[in-house]
């Protein structure tokens, strides 16, 4: 078997942004993402983790090919990307692909779902128009909606099919690599599983790489096969989820694991104890006042 | 002991184009002094809906009726908007899940803060702003006398929530509602919000109502939890027993929905759940 082919590979990547302090302040630059190296194999899931303002959402746009890193180089299947100074082709657009955190906010209101998925088609390839129907019905069924669905707008939909919706969206192009920008987080928690499930289901069926921004680290734990913590603008920590799970090394990583609440029975008899022992303390406390 | 809030058969219903809509749909609730409820649900699960209620917030097209609302003794449901008055943003206060928005952008959040000190405690000028500063360091905010010069805008999200709770407890109420106090906040600044309001209500002998529908937060916060599904009140429970054995169905599948109890494979969804309860119904 030939080595893992690397489908996306971030060489010190940059990215600058220059703020102005008032009218006629002196300018300064803000580095979003300061040097990033990262590379995802062909069906991984390399989770981008952070809170906000780390840099993470700079860089899923840097690796959608929305906006160029100022310096670094991006590589896409092997190949030099540079969007900064060289035409976005559209056999690269339909490589890489993304999903926004919010399906209310990223879906056209006046546009149908069938020609919001058709659209990328009419774009990008030379499909006739019977046959994006068929691929757009297709795809739908796919992520587990109904052909009947295909003539409905954005507001009819929950906010789990909004979700779906945006991903069948993204898969038109059959990309290789797919961006999803928190994609859960602003669903309730049984939808969240549903998509979630669905993410896998797709990724097995595909073969897709996934390129997963996430502040929530029990998705992460679910989903990711590599793990990069970020820190204003810096990866502080990389590693396969196993071994930052059971090790985490860096400061703010185990920080961000110390935030992060636990569900389990043990950890929440251990809160309730200690929760009755301080009740305890201070009743005795305020008896001793009175006495 | 009786409890501090008790709500019986709360019923809400909205007119709507498509007729009237039961939001909420007798649902009992009750909360003793000191203790720290948990209200989970999903959306539309009518969570939100039973709070604002009692709070008197729901707009004119909500008809709210309940066999019993008492606090502190009281019985609230002839009371005229006065009387509530006297109990509401007093003794029960509300902190909302978007801090930058519960706050005027036009205000500085000092002058927020002294307006509910002077206007409902009849503080002067001088004391609201003694007092605001305590308020403020209190609830964590570093440099308060500075801070209390700022603009919502300048300050970052979980510190306006720090504001909201400080506002909150200004009038040292004996309720404090949360809904869904650290949603739009991070994992970081959640935790330490989740500490600062139990700590508070530990320090001041509060109530504390958490409305969210992360189990996660339930799991950090709680002493007692009542899980709601479309309008319904589906279990009640001590945290630990909800956690360890829960009993209905529903609050099961959000517990296997979390990802970190994923065995394996796939996560199961509510849905799932859904099938098998409308057969045991059937």
């Amino acid at each position: 078997m030939a080595a893992p082919e690397i489908v996306i590979e971030g060489r010190d990547i940059t990215r600058d942004y220059t703020v102005r302090a008032g009218l006629f302040g002196a300018s300064r630059k803000i580095h979003a993402v300061n040097g990033v190296n990262f590379a995802v194999e062909r069906g991984k899931t390399l989770a981008i983790v952070g809170e906000s303002g780390c840099g993470k959402s700079t860089l899923a746009r840097i690796i959608t090919l929305i906006d160029p890193a100022t310096s670094g180089t991006l590589l896409i299947e092997g190949k030099p990307v540079d969007i900064a100074h060289e035409r976005m082709t559209k056999a690269l657009r339909a490589t890489v692909q993304i999903v926004f955190q919010n399906p209310y906010g990223s879906l056209n209101p006046r546009q149908k779902v069938g020609d919001m998925l058709m659209e990328s088609l009419i774009l990008n390839t030379d499909a006739s128009a019977p046959e994006r129907r068929e691929r757009a019905m297709a795809m739908l069924t796919k992520v587990d909606l109904l052909p009947e669905h295909f003539n409905r707008y954005p507001h009819m939909f929950s906010g789990g099919q909004r979700q779906r919706i945006a991903i069948a969206r993204a898969l038109m192009l059959n990309p290789r690599l797919l961006v999803l920008d928190e994609p859960v987080s602003a669903l309730d928690l049984s939808v969240q599983a549903q998509v979630l499930n669905l993410l896998r289901d797709l990724q097995d069926e595909f073969n897709l790489t996934y390129v997963f921004i996430s502040h929530d680290l029990s998705v992460v734990r679910y989903l990711a096969d590599e793990v990069m913590v970020m820190l204003n603008g810096e990866v502080v920590e990389s590693g396969s989820r196993d071994a930052l799970f059971s090790d985490p090394q860096h400061a703010y990583t185990r920080k961000l694991f110390a935030a992060t609440p636990v569900t389990d029975v043990g950890a929440i008899r251990a809160r309730l104890a200690r929760r009755a022992a301080a009740s305890a303390g201070q009743k005795v406390e305020g008896h001793d006042s009175h006495g | 002991m009786a409890p501090l809030l008790e709500i019986r058969n709360l019923t809400v219903t909205f007119d709507t184009a498509a007729g009237p809509f039961k939001a909420v749909d007798g649902i009992d609730i009750s909360v003793s002094a000191r203790e720290v409820l948990a209200i989970v649900g999903e959306s539309g699960s009518g969570k939100s809906v039973a709070m604002l209620a009692v709070m008197g917030l729901l707009p004119d097209t909500a008809t709210v009726t309940a066999d019993l609302m008492r606090f502190d003794g009281q019985d609230m449901l002839p009371m005229s908007d006065r009387e509530k008055r006297q109990i509401i943003g007093r003794e029960i206060t509300i902190i909302f899940q978007e801090p930058m928005a519960s706050l005027n952008p036009c205000f500085t959040v000092g002058f927020q803060i002294e307006e509910v000190l002077r206007g409902i405690l009849g503080m002067s000028a001088r004391e609201a702003r003694a007092r605001a500063v305590e308020l403020f360091a209190s609830v964590g905010i570093p440099e308060p006398e500075e801070r209390l010069r700022s603009f919502p805008h300048q300050l970052s999200g979980g510190q306006c929530q720090r504001v909201m709770i400080a506002i909150a407890i200004a009038c040292n109420p004996k309720l404090l509602i949360a809904d869904e106090p650290t949603t739009a906040l991070d994992v970081t600044i959640q935790k330490q919000i989740l500490d600062l309001l139990v700590d508070l209500q530990e320090k001041h002998g509060m109530a504390l109502i958490i409305i969210t529908h992360d189990m996660g937060v339930v799991a950090e916060t709680a002493d007692r939890v009542v899980v709601q599904y479309q309008g319904r009140k589906m279990e009640e429970a001590d945290v630990l027993s909800l956690f360890e054995s829960p009993k209905t169905a529903y609050t099961r599948a959000l517990l296997s929905a979390l990802p970190e109890h994923a065995t394996g494979g796939r996560l199961s969804t509510v849905s799932d759940f859904m099938v098998s309860h409308q057969g045991e119904e059937a």
